[in-house]
């Protein structure tokens, strides 16, 4: 995985509560055998004005003019800020997978839903939690313009010109954006310890490894 | 110290700890499906890694198969090149697969423990949320992302950080026409789909006891629809019977040396939890969700909401976004609304004991004229066989269903059986998504006796009423 850099850009935002992987990439374009080019048909079925398909020419689709990433505010922005519970529903990675190559680099909610937040980690996406005051002062700054935000992971700050709000994040997800870990690898030095623990429990439950 | 079921299962699987909480997690089994597994054997095979331990692994093709006509074999290109991947990834590999040709291919939440290939004491992984199914059998079992599918294959483990632990106490008997899925959508509809974020949700309580191992299984797969990863009943009577004697549980002196083990599954008495919920369901009638979130639910006798209500003050928007793309107005009576098409099946609720209430309630009736297609997809062929070897599917067709083979079908419609745009469904599936079962599709989640009921009226209504 590529090391997270800073982030320096302009906000897009959308004022919605549990935003589902369903809505973030629908179920026709996850029978692609890739991680590439989802970015695409994020957020599919409100941003076209009629249903599309993997292998479609999507530039020649229907587009819907009052899809919120339309706004020219928003254009080039690689921070999404949304409601809360964002990422809720199923599992497919494929949602990290088409915010990314859309590009963004983060997104910022009151809260995620599980799964989804861990699959962020995986990919290089920083999903910022930011409560209460931390995310309204962002929200209402949103409203009347069109600032460019500063995130700076190693220190754990979003800032603007006029503010800036520090947010919490586990000290091992950091490490794993900021050095561009591949966890496989790191669990792969614990070989040992998998082993021997196998070794154990097929003594102690023998009818779980009965292979 | 006094423990939880999780914390007894958590503390069996952990090989290692590392700083700020995380830990190292073995990994007992581990479910594929077509979806969610190819990019993750490529990352395997770029990495010239290989797979840690094989005999781990069971794979289905479930999402992407078709309902009709299988003797044909997969008519659109693109997802027979998904189930072809799946088929040579296992191939090569020499992985356990059910072919879709095989009598024992279904969703792969009820292929496992329809196999007994998912065991008490276990842990359970598969890239799919409703994994949380699993925890019925006082499995440890959640879904991961295609990563992490990749990183249980290397490794046979994962990073995690345990979940807080959250206890949900029903009591009560349950009431007549009232099943477990309208009890999974009366606790969403109360805690919200976020309530549950970051917990692992172990259900109690005498109406809990009192469920069948299958409605164990649908109350743990909504589990999901809640928040929490993981959804978990103890081990009694119950789960021991369900286990014996399938096709991959343990025989002879394993399986007595196993219920031995199994008997401890359960809480520690008087243990303490992060937080707790008691529910009586005495007086609980059955559930519809009529917007599109599994917590916008209703009981059948009530009205849809009234927004000028306190109550409904910070999440007005989301409703109102609701109401407008379910096309339905505050206040509406349940009877009023107006179904095109019915869908039973589901990893939900696609097993022989829903099958047998829907036949129970159709029988020597007809489907509402106005109703287009109403299909009924078994969860796998063998509960599709059992139904037909007990005269089901009879039934269904005399009233006018579709009786389809096994696959996860109009649950997510990435196969051909899906709603067109404004068609309205009553569905015993999980998700009342904007266009999860079609672009512009409308679902109402419901119990399998409650999409019979609609079924022959044509529209929502309180199956207690026609009975
Ligand atoms: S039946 Fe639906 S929820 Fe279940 S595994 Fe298939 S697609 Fe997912």
């Amino acid at each position: 995985m590529k090391k997270f850099k800073t982030i320096r850009s302009v906000l897009a935002y959308i004022d919605r509560k549990n935003i589902d992987t369903d809505a973030i990439i629908p179920k026709q374009y996850l029978k692609a055998v890739t991680k590439e080019g989802y970015g695409e048909t994020l957020f599919d079925d409100w941003r076209y004005l009629e249903p599309g398909k993997l292998g479609d020419n999507h530039d020649l689709r229907k587009k819907n003019p009052e899809f919120f990433l339309y706004n020219p505010k928003y254009k080039t922005a690689k921070i999404l800020v949304t409601g809360e519970n964002f990422g809720c529903g199923s599992s497919r990675e494929h949602a990290v997978w088409a915010l990314m190559d859309y590009g963004f680099d983060a997104v910022i909610a009151p809260s995620f839903a599980d799964i989804f937040y861990n699959n962020c980690f995986k990919n290089g996406l920083l999903p910022i939690i930011l409560k209460d005051n931390g995310i309204k002062k962002i929200v209402d700054d949103i409203k009347i313009r069109n600032a460019v935000y500063f995130i700076d992971l190693e220190n754990q700050i979003v800032s603007c010109d006029n503010f800036e709000i520090t947010f919490e994040i586990d000290q091992r997800r950091k490490k794993v954006l900021i050095e561009g870990l591949d966890d496989i690898s790191e669990t792969l030095k614990l070989s040992d310890k998998i082993k021997n623990y196998e070794k154990e429990k097929a003594t102690i439950t023998p009818w779980m490894f009965n292979d | 110290m006094k423990k939880t079921l999780y914390d007894k299962l958590w503390d069996e699987h952990h090989i290692h700890t590392y700083e700020n909480g995380y830990s190292l997690l073995y990994i007992d089994k581990h479910l594929i499906h077509e979806v969610t597994s190819p990019q993750a054997f490529e990352g395997l095979k770029q990495a010239n890694r290989s797979i840690w331990r094989k005999q781990s692994i069971m794979a289905v093709p479930d999402h992407n198969v078709p309902t009709t006509m299988r003797e044909n074999g997969i008519s659109d290109p693109i997802s027979k090149i998904q189930v072809d991947t799946l088929n040579k990834n296992c191939k090569d590999n020499n992985l356990l697969k059910f072919d879709l040709e095989d009598i024992r291919q279904g969703i792969v939440h009820v292929v496992g423990p329809e196999q007994g290939i998912l065991l008490p004491g276990m842990t359970v992984v598969c890239g799919d949320s409703h994994t949380s199914t699993h925890g019925a059998l006082s499995a440890l079992a959640f879904g991961i992302g295609t990563s992490e599918v990749e990183h249980v294959l290397a490794t046979q483990c994962l990073l995690q950080k345990k979940s807080l632990n959250m206890n949900i106490n029903v009591i009560g008997k349950m009431p007549n026409y009232f099943y477990s899925k309208d009890l999974a959508l009366l606790i969403i509809s109360r805690i919200g789909t976020a309530g549950g974020t970051g917990y692992a949700i172990e259900y109690t309580g005498n109406a809990i006891s009192n469920l069948s191992m299958e409605a164990r299984m649908t109350l743990c797969n909504m589990t999901i629809e809640a928040g929490a990863t993981t959804g978990l009943v103890a081990v009694d009577v119950k789960t021991v019977n369900y286990i014996a004697n399938k096709p991959f549980s343990p025989k002879g002196d394993n399986f007595v040396k196993a219920k031995i083990y199994w008997k401890n599954l359960v809480s520690d008495k008087g243990v303490g939890y992060d937080q707790k919920i008691d529910i009586d369901i005495s007086k609980s009638s059955p559930m519809v969700t009529w917007g599109t979130s599994p917590e916008m639910a209703v009981a059948v006798d009530e009205q849809l909401p009234d927004l000028s209500d306190e109550k409904f003050k910070s999440k007005k928007q989301d409703l109102l976004n609701a109401f407008s793309y379910m096309g339905l107005k505050e206040k509406q009576n349940i009877n009023s609304i107006k179904l095109d098409k019915i869908f039973i099946g589901s990893c939900t609720n696609s097993r022989i004991e829903d099958l047998r209430i829907v036949a129970d309630i159709v029988k020597n009736k007809k489907i509402a004229r106005n109703i287009k297609s109403a299909i009924i997809v078994p969860g796998s062929g063998l509960v599709k066989e059992k139904a037909e070897s007990e005269g089901l599917d009879k039934i269904f067709m005399k009233s006018g269903f579709e009786w389809r083979s096994p696959g996860c079908s109009m649950c997510l419609g990435m196969n051909d059986d899906k709603l067109s745009e404004y068609e309205r469904c009553a569905s015993t599936s999980n998700r009342n998504f904007e266009g999860r079962q079609g672009r512009l599709g409308r679902t109402h989640l419901v119990s399998p006796a409650t999409a019979a009921a609609a079924a022959i009226y044509g529209h929502l209504i309180d199956v207690r009423e026609i009975i």
